[in-house]
């Protein structure tokens, strides 16, 4: 097996997870599948590092980590608050500017 | 990890590992994408963050791996659960499409996006890997280490004020100060009657005869359920239990028994039969 299976797997995770972008409505799903694609890519990265022999590609998916880590507290933060002034989580209601 | 410098292929045990956890990964991500409920969906990607630390491993980053388990599927995922103990439970997502044919759009696009995807790794010409065996010779952490305290080191340190940011505006974001004072029970009351809405108690939820757990929405005099008994968080979760047509079926499973009994027993005469029971 080469390891370009691991792109390809990473291009199929990626696809899947943007599709649920797009295809789902309840925000916390949403922010799942964006989870998803992030570690899509961290997963290339990593096989990435390993196809050229050094480290930097999984320095990268280190740096994304920590980003989606602070990502997803403050996404989550901004859903809950969301959900307090509109009882919903749909992405859809947040259309609306006004309260 | 000895691996020799640039290789074709990997190991078998490696290909049958990613055959069938790849298999589990795509499988998890698409029960992220389509399961109805946000805690399944959730519980899922657990899984297949999982599956992919497992590869992380396999690909020779083995702090990245760790650091996916305890960062993501511990700490990550445990955040969204809590979130959707907090949201997601009376948020269940609606089927109907607000948008017409949107759905089929998406995955159109998505299939698109995915071919190019693919179609670009396809026309790369990767045949001959260098593994990451000669980066980390002196250990993985170690080789992680200097690079980032090296050439890295000011993304490192940016990464330290975003994190301290993320945690202030999470701080902000959730927390909520009262504008107003909260009003009291008299005032409450007053407001009532000023209103003219309902004075009294709302009626208590069960039905006396039966049940009185709080879930079973008390029944009108008609026989139908009343939405007014039952507490409002449950009737949006739609957790409310509906037992207007049990006592109707169990008269009319209690009829149908009867008849059975007694159409196998119809030339026996009822008061021989009873005796029979009572000398038992």
């Amino acid at each position: 097996m080469n390891p370009v299976n691991y792109l390809y797997l990473a291009a199929l995770l990626f696809t899947i997870g943007a599709t649920g972008v797009l295809i789902r409505r309840n925000a916390i799903v949403v922010f799942m599948c964006v989870e998803l694609m992030l570690n899509a890519c961290n997963l290339a990265f990593v096989a990435f590092s390993r196809l050229h022999g050094n480290l930097d590609g999984q320095i990268i998916a280190f740096f994304t980590m920590v980003v989606a880590a602070a990502e997803v507290v403050v996404g989550l933060a901004i859903i809950v608050s969301l959900f307090r002034s509109r009882h919903s989580a749909s992405v859809d209601d947040a259309s609306l500017m006004k309260l | 990890m000895t691996e020799q410098l640039a290789a074709y292929s990997t190991s078998t045990g490696e290909a049958v590992q990613f055959w069938v956890l790849g298999t589990v990964a795509v499988i998890g991500a698409l029960c992220t994408v389509f399961m109805k409920r946000a805690v399944h969906s959730a519980l899922c990607l657990a899984g297949t963050m999982i599956v992919l630390a497992v590869f992380y491993l396999a690909n020779g980053a083995y702090f990245l791996g760790v650091v996916q388990i305890v960062v993501y599927t511990g700490a990550i995922m445990m955040l969204f659960l809590f979130v959707v103990m907090l949201v997601g439970v009376t948020a269940a997502d609606s089927l109907k499409e607000t948008i017409k044919g949107q759905r089929w759009l998406a995955l159109l696009c998505g299939l698109g996006f995915g071919i190019l995807l693919v179609g670009g790794i396809g026309n790369a010409s990767l045949n001959d890997f260098s593994g990451v065996g000669e980066a980390n010779a002196g250990g993985n952490v170690q080789g992680l280490a200097s690079l980032m305290f090296t050439r890295y080191v000011f993304a490192f340190e940016i990464t330290g004020a975003l994190l301290i940011t993320a945690a202030v505006g999470a701080m902000v974001l959730t927390h909520r100060e009262r504008t107003e004072r909260a009003r009291t029970q008299r005032e409450l009351a007053e407001q009532r009657v000023r209103d003219g809405k309902y004075l009294p108690p709302l009626p208590a939820p069960g039905v006396y005869a039966r049940h009185n757990a709080v879930d079973i929405a008390g029944l009108l005099p008609d026989g139908t359920p009343s939405d007014l008994t039952v507490s409002k968080t449950l009737r949006d979760r739609g957790q409310v239990r509906d037992v207007s047509q049990e006592a109707i079926n169990d008269l009319r499973a209690m009829e149908q028994r009867a008849e059975e009994r007694l159409e196998r027993r119809a030339i026996d005469p009822p008061n021989f039969k009873r005796a029979e029971e009572a000398s038992k």
